[in-house]
């Protein structure tokens, strides 16, 4: 999933800054899984905004609404009179909901509530780890399913560094050594002789480095009308 | 195919190693300035002590002197300079540029390194590139000399540059048994010789050679281990827990303690500047004497072609560790006949 976290109040409230009305915008999926933009946090959201408002003498009319995906079109048609209304709508969606309701309701000013940090998983309740940076060609077969692209801090291919100690990374002892994970896994499985070619350079034009990203199905693409 | 003889690069290094001859490198760290007399000043401390002076490559992330531009003036100097690339500052086409100017510039012998993490250093804002990683980088450089090309794999037209190529190991960072088989991965990668982390226990470095020795690596490639003199205790004991695959035996921290033992039990204030100045000098002769044991200790062990001396801003302790390991004077191979490069 994408996992985000909830800005500040402070820098909400920057955010918002002088609107009078303001929609606050939840989304239904990722960020209501990880407890950052769902619509329990989006009604607290715009509750806390109504307060700061009213104490600082500047009382904003705060709604909240919350659809199931913020990133397809279709959910976002549901909210578009309302959308309409407002001066400002806080986005609690991760950053593609942001940018979903800018293209969508050209005529919108759309700011984040949200930081959108990365994708993972829960490790355990409260706790979410990152798994995968997108980097658009997968060696998880390489690495026993473990990604040295998002999981070691230097990215790489030919790990460890020598930086690795009991498990940890040099950067943090809370950050595990992606190369001792891997290693580790290689070794159960008895496949470490997978570690011992050298791995070339990554091709990284499948990665964000070969500019912004598109994938084209024209299976999937719908025919035009003759 | 240009060949230097039937040397790679010809370096002073590669000759003294390619003639069995124990080799030495030491370490010069560049300054945090623009200021070149720092270099000459440190220089002069090596000269005549080492076969090649390595030059760090913005060490622990901190921003110094690139390691291209000192080995510069080490030329000019008449040092030989080893120089150091990390895979954090740089992505492939940076070091591939940045190489052919270095070799430009009359230098003839490469490092090729990770690099620390930027979370370290001076600027842990900054955005890193580990384009392409270590082993690769000696791939890399490796092919730039023996197949002429680049690392796209189009041909290089003119003169490439020949570098004698090195990479660096870890023998006790985690996991260690992976350690002899990563060697392996950077010698069949290209690395002629290899430089170690600060090596203090012998035993486990015995260990690690031994593997060394089965994978049949010492025969492939030249290794120097890293020694480094200890300045105090609380610098041994700040080894020891903080930096990853330094192991110092108790022993060796108990005889630097020792060294400094008729000034122990006083406070701060007790000692005056006489004294504390007096129980630095015992500490530094103390870690001296430990560094030429361990770099006699090191010659015994099979495998093992040189030293490389890390004396962490304190050049001035080569001279004596290189004199009191009874290796000085260097040995002097003459270069091979001068070739016209081929443009």
């Amino acid at each position: 999933m994408i996992v985000a976290e909830q800005k500040t109040l402070e820098e909400i409230k920057t955010l918002v800054g002088s609107a009078k009305n303001v929609l606050v915008a939840g989304c239904g999926t990722c960020v209501t899984v990880c407890f950052a933009g769902g619509s329990r946090e989006a009604a607290i959201v715009a509750a806390e905004l109504r307060m700061a408002s009213k104490l600082a003498g500047d009382a904003k009319a705060v709604a909240d609404v919350t659809v199931q995906r913020q990133c397809e079109w279709e959910y976002l048609d549901e909210i578009a009179e309302q959308v309409g209304k407002v001066d400002v709508v806080l986005s609690l969606g991760c950053g593609i909901g942001v940018q979903a309701i800018a293209e969508h309701f050209p005529n919108a000013w759309v700011v984040p509530g949200l930081n959108t940090k990365f994708m993972g998983l829960p490790t355990e309740q409260g706790v979410w780890a990152e798994r995968c940076a997108a980097c658009g060609d997968c060696i998880l077969g390489l690495t026993g399913g473990v990604c040295p692209i998002a999981r070691c801090s230097k990215s790489l291919l030919n790990g460890p560094c020598g930086g690795s100690l009991d498990g940890h990374c040099e950067i943090n002892s809370d950050v595990s050594c992606a190369w001792q994970l891997i290693y580790d896994r290689l070794t159960s499985m008895d496949k470490l002789e997978v570690l011992m070619d050298i791995q070339p350079p990554k091709n990284w034009k499948t990665s964000r480095d070969g500019g912004p990203r598109k994938i084209v199905r024209e299976d999937l693409r719908l025919g035009k009308e003759e | 195919m240009t060949n230097t003889n039937g040397y790679l690069s010809g370096s002073n290094l590669e000759r003294v190693l390619k003639n069995g001859h124990f080799a030495v490198t030491a370490e010069l760290g560049p300054p945090q300035n623009a200021d070149r007399s720092v270099i000459i000043k440190k220089s002069a401390l090596l000269k005549g002590y080492c076969d090649g002076v390595n030059l760090t490559d913005n060490q622990t992330a901190i921003v110094r002197m690139s390691s291209i531009g000192a080995g510069a003036i080490l030329v000019q100097e008449g040092l030989e300079p080893i120089i150091q690339m990390v895979c954090r500052d740089r992505n492939r086409l940076a070091m591939q540029s940045d190489l052919l100017g270095a070799y430009a510039l009359g230098i003839r012998n490469l490092l090729c390194l990770t690099g620390d993490h930027q979370s370290f250093g001076n600027h842990p804002g900054a955005k890193n590139v580990f384009d392409i990683d270590s082993a690769q980088m000696v791939q890399m450089v490796s092919e730039m000399r023996d197949k002429r090309i680049f690392q796209c794999g189009e041909e290089m037209k003119g003169q490439e540059p020949r570098f004698f190529v090195g990479a660096a190991e870890s023998p006790f960072a985690h996991p260690v048994d992976f350690r002899p088989y990563r060697l392996g991965k950077k010698v069949k990668a290209g690395a002629s010789f290899i430089q170690t982390q600060i090596v203090f226990d012998i035993p486990a470095f015995k260990k690690f050679m031994e593997k060394v020795r089965e994978l049949g690596i010492h025969k492939q490639t030249y290794i120097l281990p890293g020694v480094s003199p200890l300045k105090s205790p609380t610098m041994a004991k700040y080894m020891r827990d903080n930096v990853p695959g330094i192991l110092i035996p108790d022993e060796i921290i108990k005889r630097m303690e020792a060294a400094g033992a008729i000034w122990a039990g006083k406070s701060k204030d007790e000692l005056t500047p006489e004294d504390k100045k007096a129980r630095s000098k015992a500490w530094q002769a103390e870690g001296i004497k430990i560094c030429i044991e361990t770099i006699q200790q090191l010659r015994e062990v099979e495998g093992v072609s040189g030293v490389h001396i890390m004396a962490i801003e304190w050049e001035e302790a080569v001279k004596p560790i290189v004199e009191g390991a009874g290796l000085y004077p260097r040995p002097v191979v003459p270069a091979p006949e001068p070739q016209a490069d081929k443009n």
